[in-house]
């Protein structure tokens, strides 16, 4: 062990630590992000190996609508943020309710392709390799905006009822952390279903 | 420099718990434990939770090595001991490993590290009990896997559950779902533990209480926690994958509907392999802070021991399918899976070397905790040894699925991983109960373990190069493996009775055990300043630390660490 001696620093010396929530919520970002991989590689691993159609260029179409609102509640819910920092109250709800709604359209977007792939087209997810690898990995990612879309609005309705102020800015943050990674998860599975998949 | 050290100038200081507690109903202490948030107190049911379910997985261990004791025996049927192989499996690894190491987190990390709790305390109680729930639904299997006309079916599809054999045609009944479902709750569990061990590390650390002066404990705990994130989601991946393919009828692992068995392989191992690194970290982590002690020196390159454990983490992550050469992965695959194989074994080497550093020269007290350790080395080293022989794709072919790779890792669970729990028990079981182990009961523990240990599975090896598939329910006799299985097996009961010596200790001991007194072992890291057991805050002032080894500060001013760090 090295001998180079060293002055112990004064007891006084500003002892700041990184935020538990900010921590906590990159670790959970990390775990679900190896559960994603997962089901991604299983869909790359599956694509063109169904024995039967349909197959996913006969029946899938862009989602582009629905995309761009999911991408943009990421900046509505940052924009909240940031106009709840600066106590903007109705500011905040109205950013937190276009976010919601936002969220919201692209579930009823999900909802209606899903339906069309059932009912019209014939695909389930015990058609083929591609209905069980598309519903998994496209289901999985709706649940957690399910579960985002939760979590903002019991977020929107302590907004409206007036139970929230500027202190609570920062479990905003943990919550938008957790929104933007459910974006950028969007982003890796529109890429990977929509366009190298067809 | 008194002045700088004040927090922890004056030991009594520190509690101010009053001696006499007033006594309570038992509903009360149960309530007390069910609700409780408190790192200590969940970190003791973890302990005691993964302690009953050791000697269950241990039970299940006899019934097989008393099956194949001898040829043609009919102890159990072939159905029950798949089912115990199966079981004994999932057990020792979901249910006694991760939560008896989550459980030593849980109780010394915030303690090390100056805290007052764990970061998320609610979210702890929460891991806690998905865990144990997780380990009441495995084994409820045996109740429930056929439905209550066919009571009696437990899971039986290995440890591993290979695809197909889990599809629901070859798997009927709920004996598997109960398998996955145990599984996916203990990985829940598991991530939500280790989230917080790692928000705990990085975000409670008492002032002066750098990265650099964490004990090597919290470090491997870090690093451990970790890989947990990266390690068993995928697991949970793969279980919701199964559990499609059985409800909804999805077709991951269907071979039938263009499915694929070796996904499944993968899947698995992905999480197969690091789990292997996540148990033994914690092992490592307790020789850290244990031979130290009893060697009565500092830990020898602790920028070493961190950079070496990170190097393990990462590199265990890139190994996996040294489990799958038998597969046919082609050459470029096995030759990166050999190499990378081969190349953890460097940071691993760095470490034995590093803690072979530290006893030379010391000053050696052969307590029942440094009796463990020095037997941990030893044994670490020979399972080393063949996991790189068996690391060469050439040689696993060969011996893939028989009972010399049954041996070695038996060799790395038991030899080193078990060998450092009962060390870490005997070290701080006094911080947690205030009363010391037997020191008499522990050496007979420690010889018996040691020879029931070597009996088995050092010549377990043997069958295995003779050709013993493991999970046979039985073999004929005129093989040559007779004598090797008897030998075997009764080197399992010497074990089971020495395990149960540890049992008797620990009981006895807690009532009537030497009085420990807050430092016993005259260590160096915090958890020795408080009170034995501690108080339900642990410190009364928070610590300030200025080095590594706090307490050897206080004890010697005038020859303080941080003269040397």
């Amino acid at each position: 062990m090295s001998t180079i001696p060293i002055t112990p620093d004064p007891a006084d010396e500003p002892w700041i630590l990184p935020d538990r929530g900010t921590i906590g919520m990159a670790c959970l970002i990390i775990a679900e992000s190896a559960i994603f991989v997962i089901f991604v590689v299983a869909y790359i691993f599956y694509m063109g190996q169904s024995l039967g159609g349909p197959t996913p260029q006969q029946v899938l179409e862009l989602p582009i609508f629905t995309t761009i609102c999911l991408l943009s509640s990421s900046f509505t819910l940052h924009w909240a943020v940031v106009a709840l920092r600066k106590s903007k109250l109705s500011a905040f709800n109205a950013w937190l309710a276009t976010t919601v709604a936002l969220g919201a359209i692209f579930l009823i977007g999900t909802g209606m392709e899903w339906y069309h792939l059932i009912y019209v087209d014939g695909l389930t997810i015990r058609t083929n390799l591609f209905g069980t690898t598309f519903y998994s990995l496209v289901g999985l990612h709706a649940t957690h905006v399910i579960v985002g879309l939760l979590m903002l609005i019991a977020a929107l309705i302590f907004g409206l009822t007036g139970h929230v102020n500027e202190k609570h800015a920062h479990r905003m943050d943990v919550l938008s952390l957790y929104w933007h990674f459910v974006d950028a998860v969007w982003v890796i599975v529109f890429t990977v279903v929509y366009v190298l998949g067809r | 420099m008194a002045d700088s050290v004040s927090g922890l100038s004056s030991v009594e200081a520190i509690d101010l718990t009053p001696v006499e507690k007033p006594r309570q109903l038992f509903l009360e202490v149960l309530y007390d434990w069910v609700t409780t948030v408190d790192h200590k107190k969940i970190g003791l049911m973890y302990i005691a939770y993964s302690l009953i379910f050791l000697v269950i997985g241990g039970i299940e261990a006899i019934v097989m090595r008393i099956q194949l004791a001898v040829p043609h025996n009919t102890f159990v049927s072939p159905q029950v001991f798949n089912r115990m192989f199966t079981l004994h499996g999932t057990t020792m690894v979901f249910f006694v490993g991760m939560p008896i190491l989550f459980g030593f987190g849980n109780y010394l990390v915030p303690l090390m590290i100056g805290a007052r709790d764990m970061a998320f305390p609610r979210l702890n109680a929460f891991s806690f009990w998905v865990s144990a729930f997780g380990g009441f639904l495995l084994y409820y299997s045996f109740i429930g896997g056929s439905g209550l006309y066919g009571a009696g079916g437990a899971p039986d599809v290995g440890w591993f559950a290979y695809a197909p054999l889990t599809a629901r045609v070859f798997s009927p009944g709920h004996s598997t779902d109960y398998w996955t479902l145990s599984i996916l709750l203990s990985g829940i569990g598991s991530i939500g533990t280790a989230l917080n061990i790692v928000a705990t590390i990085i975000c409670m650390r008492c002032p002066g209480m750098k990265l650099n002066r964490m004990p090597l404990l919290a470090w491997l705990y870090l690093v451990t926690s970790s890989m947990v994130f990266i390690a068993v989601s995928p697991l949970t991946a793969a279980q919701i994958m199964l559990m499609l393919d059985r409800y909804v009828g999805s077709h991951f692992f269907d071979t039938q509907a263009g499915g694929s068995a070796i996904l499944w392989m993968h899947f698995f191992w992905i999480f197969g392999h690091p789990e292997v690194y996540i148990l033994v970290l914690p092992a490592f982590a307790f020789a850290n802070e244990i031979i130290p002690v009893f060697s009565r020196k500092a830990i020898f390159g602790y920028p070493a021991m961190v950079a070496a454990s990170v190097g393990i983490g990462f590199i265990s992550l890139s190994v996996w399918a040294h489990h799958m050469f038998a597969v046919g992965m082609g050459a470029g695959a096995n030759v990166f899976f050999v190499f990378s194989t081969m190349i953890i074994s460097v940071p691993t080497g760095i470490k034995i070397f590093n803690w072979l550093a530290t006893i030379w020269g010391g000053k050696i007290r052969f307590a029942s905790p440094m009796l463990f350790s020095v037997g941990f080395l030893f044994q670490f080293l020979i399972a080393g040894l063949t996991g790189i022989m068996l690391s060469v794709a050439p040689f696993d072919w060969q011996l893939t699925g028989s009972y010399f790779v049954v041996a070695h890792f038996h060799y790395v669970l038991v030899g080193a991983i078990l060998f450092m729990i009962f060390a870490a028990f005997y070290y701080w079981y006094p911080k947690a109960t205030g009363r010391m182990m037997s020191e008499r009961l522990g050496k007979w523990h420690f010889w018996l373990m040691v020879i029931g240990f070597h009996m088995t599975f050092d010549f377990m090896h043997i069958p295995g190069l003779l050709g013993m598939p493991r999970r046979i329910y039985t073999y004929e006799p005129g093989r040559g493996w007779e004598i090797w299985n008897l030998i075997v097996s009764v080197g399992a009961i010497v074990q089971a009775i020495a395990t149960m010596i540890f049992v008797y200790n620990l009981i006895h001991s807690y009532y009537k055990g030497e009085v420990a007194g807050n430092d016993p072992w005259d260590a160096w890291t915090l958890e020795w300043s408080t009170a034995s057991p501690p108080p339900s805050y642990n410190f009364a002032t928070t610590p300030i630390v200025h080095s590594r080894r706090p307490l050897w500060d206080i004890k010697h001013p005038e020859d303080p660490d941080w003269n040397y760090e």
